[in-house]
């Protein structure tokens, strides 16, 4: 009854949402409050028959009920509980299910915060986070329900969740990330209802500052969180692989970035405006492409698990409606050009724009070399993949030259900044940057230029950031009054810049100086790597709850003084008879020591691969200090001032 | 000619020079960086360039798989149903690489006609076929 009860519940959440896209918007345009005033509470209902429905399929999950077949097919009497939930969001359709509870989460959330809103634009708003939800409700009930059952021949035993997704990172990247890609739906609403409403102010921006910065700080997180789970997990110690999955998420982030801060522009100044609607829509818009390129299994990619083209069709037809529709509004509904207000030379509007146009063009080549191959079979051009050296060529000293121009853009003023005042407030960072540049990589072997740019980069933003951080607190009083006088967003603007320049460091130097081996092993051997002398002590069998594996005890010293103990795995999941290789890893602040076990060769011995990866930890703690500004902005009094 | 007009002749001068430039360098960029994927049969037909990296799938030929005793290299082969390819390897295999499965291998042919392979993908769970390998399956089936 559980799997009817869940299906029933998603059936009535589909007309709730279609209820709430259409009676709200009835209610503006015959002008009738009661109509327009609709939509918290069938957000609301709709909110609950969902979660009902979540409930019911993770209730499924937990009591084994195999003659669902979305359960049989990812789940197994033998797979620990917290894996049971998680592999909820474990293949196509529970993960969809994740989405659109998600979806309902952030329009419960928009309805909650909003009191002081105009109704009108709360309920235009509501309506369009509704069609969307409605387009998500059709496709999961028409082509991917996950309570279908597979009556009479149901399987007594579940054929397992992938071993790959047997892992915390399966519980926390998806909802994280989802939340992240779905937020982005709250600023493209309130784009949409703007240009309906054809008003869009100050006040517009500061309403969807906020829900824009949640949205980007937990999808930093998630794609973070994602290539870390990538490093430890896949198992060969990389931490991007520029593969399309990962593409799919970053290119949302990309246009984000550029949102949050287009989005300051259009609240301090009150220009960028059609810019800024633009970039809300192409953020989601590239969220909903990431979920066709994920989930329709076009293109070829480790994550492709669902190869149905109907539901490719499907989703096409949902995107065009949704980014066509939506780009149309904007070519007629756009906010008329007035050049009210001008900006030249050094101003903080032109390093923002400067900033923006960098952001796009890098999305810009990631879409092209994303989606290539897909043009490319379509018209018959034969098989191709686009490698890394393709986005790298871009990717990277674009990048730089944002981190360049980073630190510069919080000093200068709106409008117009003189040109005198700038180079004494420059040239300290500059030359003392130049000389950490320089001079840190001598640390390391070889003596690389990659090394150098990158510290020269990281130390110039830090350093200017700094400075200005001097500069704001000490115009009267105590350094400490100085400091508390800042304003919050300063300090998450500060934070995430600072973030971004460690994430500099992280890619920078593990890139060059990684080291890496892939050796044949026999217990009692010894290898050095670095400084590091790596003892194979012995292997032995080893029983997990679900798997039984082979896990090798590796003693790694240090001019004889032991460092670490570890234990890699090399596990064989009993239902799907799947191998899988458990990496163990030692990190550290300035090196990760990691290792995996390859396969068994004759005799005792095994091949090994063994990694030190510099400063690779940088990547992810940059990454979680852009999360942490972007929390930071948040606090800032401004949001939670009376509106309007 | 009125400095309005010429301003505006050299902002779209410029606009078209910088993204035609940008959108050359990108096409190019994309040119040098694609990896075109062959089947075992244009392969052995001489179709495939040789000493450019490429990729080629098929399935492990059954028995084929041989270990170096010393090193970490292997040598296998990979069929289409039609022809066979030798592939040398010198690494850690992938997880699910079997014979009789599905592989891809990214790398350059010698003048040998032999594949020598930077890396090797196989299938990531029980049920996925990697869908070059159906591709190359097919075309050898017509």
């Amino acid at each position: 009854m559980v799997a009817e009860l869940g299906h029933f519940s998603l059936i009535i959440a589909l007309f709730l949402a279609l209820m709430q896209t259409v009676i709200p918007q009835i209610g503006v345009a015959i002008k009738n409050q009661l109509w327009m005033s609709c939509a918290r509470p069938l957000v609301l209902a709709q909110s609950l028959f969902i979660l009902l429905s979540f409930i019911c399929i993770v209730a499924l999950f937990v009591n084994d009920d195999f003659s669902v077949r979305y359960v049989a097919e990812n789940s197994n009497t033998l797979l620990p509980d917290r894996y049971k939930i998680s592999a909820v969001w474990g293949a196509h359709e529970g993960s969809l299910l994740l989405w659109v509870l998600i979806l309902a989460f952030w329009s419960l959330a928009v309805s909650i915060f909003s009191a002081k809103l105009p109704i009108q634009l709360v309920a235009r708003v509501l309506a369009v986070l509704g069609f969307i939800s409605v387009g998500f409700y059709l496709f999961m009930l028409f082509t991917s329900n996950p309570f279908d059952r597979s009556l009479p021949f149901s399987p007594i035993e579940g054929s397992d969740l992938n071993p790959l997704l047997q892992d915390v990172g399966l519980i926390f990247h998806p909802p994280i990330l989802y939340m992240g890609y779905v937020g982005l739906s709250v600023a493209f609403a309130f784009s949409v209802a703007a240009l309906l409403n054809g008003s869009m102010d100050s006040a517009w921006a500061r309403w969807v500052k906020p829900w824009t910065l949640i949205a980007w700080m937990f999808l930093t997180l998630g794609i973070s969180l994602g290539s870390w789970w990538a490093y430890y997990e896949l198992g060969w110690g990389g931490w991007w692989f520029w593969d399309p999955v990962e593409n799919a998420s970053l290119m949302p982030w990309l246009v984000c970035t550029a949102l949050v801060h287009s989005l300051s522009v259009t609240e301090k100044r009150g220009t960028f405006k059609s810019w800024t609607l633009l970039l809300a829509i192409m953020a989601f818009s590239l969220s909903l492409l990431g979920t066709f390129l994920v989930r329709s299994g076009v293109l070829t990619s480790v994550h492709a698990f669902a190869t149905d083209p109907t539901r490719g069709i499907f989703i096409l037809i949902f995107l065009i409606i949704v980014i066509g529709g939506s780009l149309l509004l904007f070519a007629f509904r756009c906010p008329a050009k007035k050049s009210s207000s001008k900006f030249s030379g050094l101003s903080k509007e032109l390093f923002i724009l400067v900033n923006n146009l960098i952001l796009i063009i890098i999305t810009a080549v990631i879409l092209l070399g994303t989606l290539y191959p897909l043009i490319a079979d379509v018209l018959g051009w034969g098989k191709i993949s686009v490698g890394p050296p393709y986005f790298n060529l871009f990717f990277v000293p674009l990048t730089l030259l944002l981190g360049l121009l980073m630190p510069v853009a919080p000093i200068l003023r709106w409008k117009k900044t003189s040109r005198f005042n700038l180079f004494k407030y420059f040239n300290g960072p500059l030359f003392l940057s130049l000389i950490l540049g320089g001079a840190l990589p001598l640390m390391y072997k070889p003596y690389e230029p990659i090394a150098v740019i990158s510290i020269f980069i990281s130390s110039w933003i830090i350093l200017v950031t700094l400075r200005d951080i001097g500069h704001k607190s000490s115009t009267t009083g105590s350094i400490l009054d100085g400091l508390k006088r800042i304003k919050a967003s300063y300090w998450g603007m500060v934070t995430a810049h600072i973030g971004v320049a460690i994430c500099i460091i992280g890619v920078g130097l593990t890139s060059v100086y990684s080291i890496q081996r892939d050796v044949r092993m026999l217990p009692g051997e010894t290898i050095s790597l670095a400084d590091y002398q790596f003892e194979l002590v012995a292997i032995e069998p080893y029983e997990g709850p679900n798997y039984v594996a082979d896990q090798a005890t590796i003693l790694v010293t240090k001019k004889n003084s032991i460092i670490a103990r570890l234990k890699p795995q090399k596990r064989r999941y009993f239902a799907s008879g799947q191998t899988m290789t458990e990496a163990s890893i030692d990190s550290g602040i300035f090196r990760d020591l990691y290792i995996a076990l390859g396969e068994p060769l004759q005799g005792d011995a095994w091949a090994i691969r063994v990694y030190v990866k510099p400063f690779i930890m940088w990547i992810w703690l940059g990454a979680l200090f852009i999360a942490m500004g972007a929390m930071l902005a948040l606090l800032d009094k401004r949001f939670r001032k009376k509106l309007q | 000619m009125h400095p309005l007009r010429r301003y505006r002749l050299t902002m779209v001068i410029f606009i078209v020079a910088t993204t035609s430039i940008a959108i050359s360098l990108m096409g190019y960029a994309l040119r040098e960086n694609i990896n075109l994927f062959y089947t075992p049969s244009s392969v052995i037909s001489g179709d495939a360039p040789l000493n450019t990296t490429i990729r080629i799938g098929g399935m492990v030929v059954k028995d084929s798989l041989i270990r170096s005793k010393k090193s970490l290299q292997s040598t296998f082969r990979v069929t289409d149903g039609k022809s066979e390819v030798d592939v040398h390897y010198d690494g850690i295999l992938p997880d699910m690489f079997s014979e009789g499965e599905g592989a891809v291998a990214t790398g350059e042919i010698n003048s040998d006609l032999i594949f020598i392979a930077s890396s090797i993908l196989a299938k990531h769970d029980e049920n996925y076929m990697p869908p070059e390998v159906i591709y190359a399956l097919d075309e050898a089936a017509k």
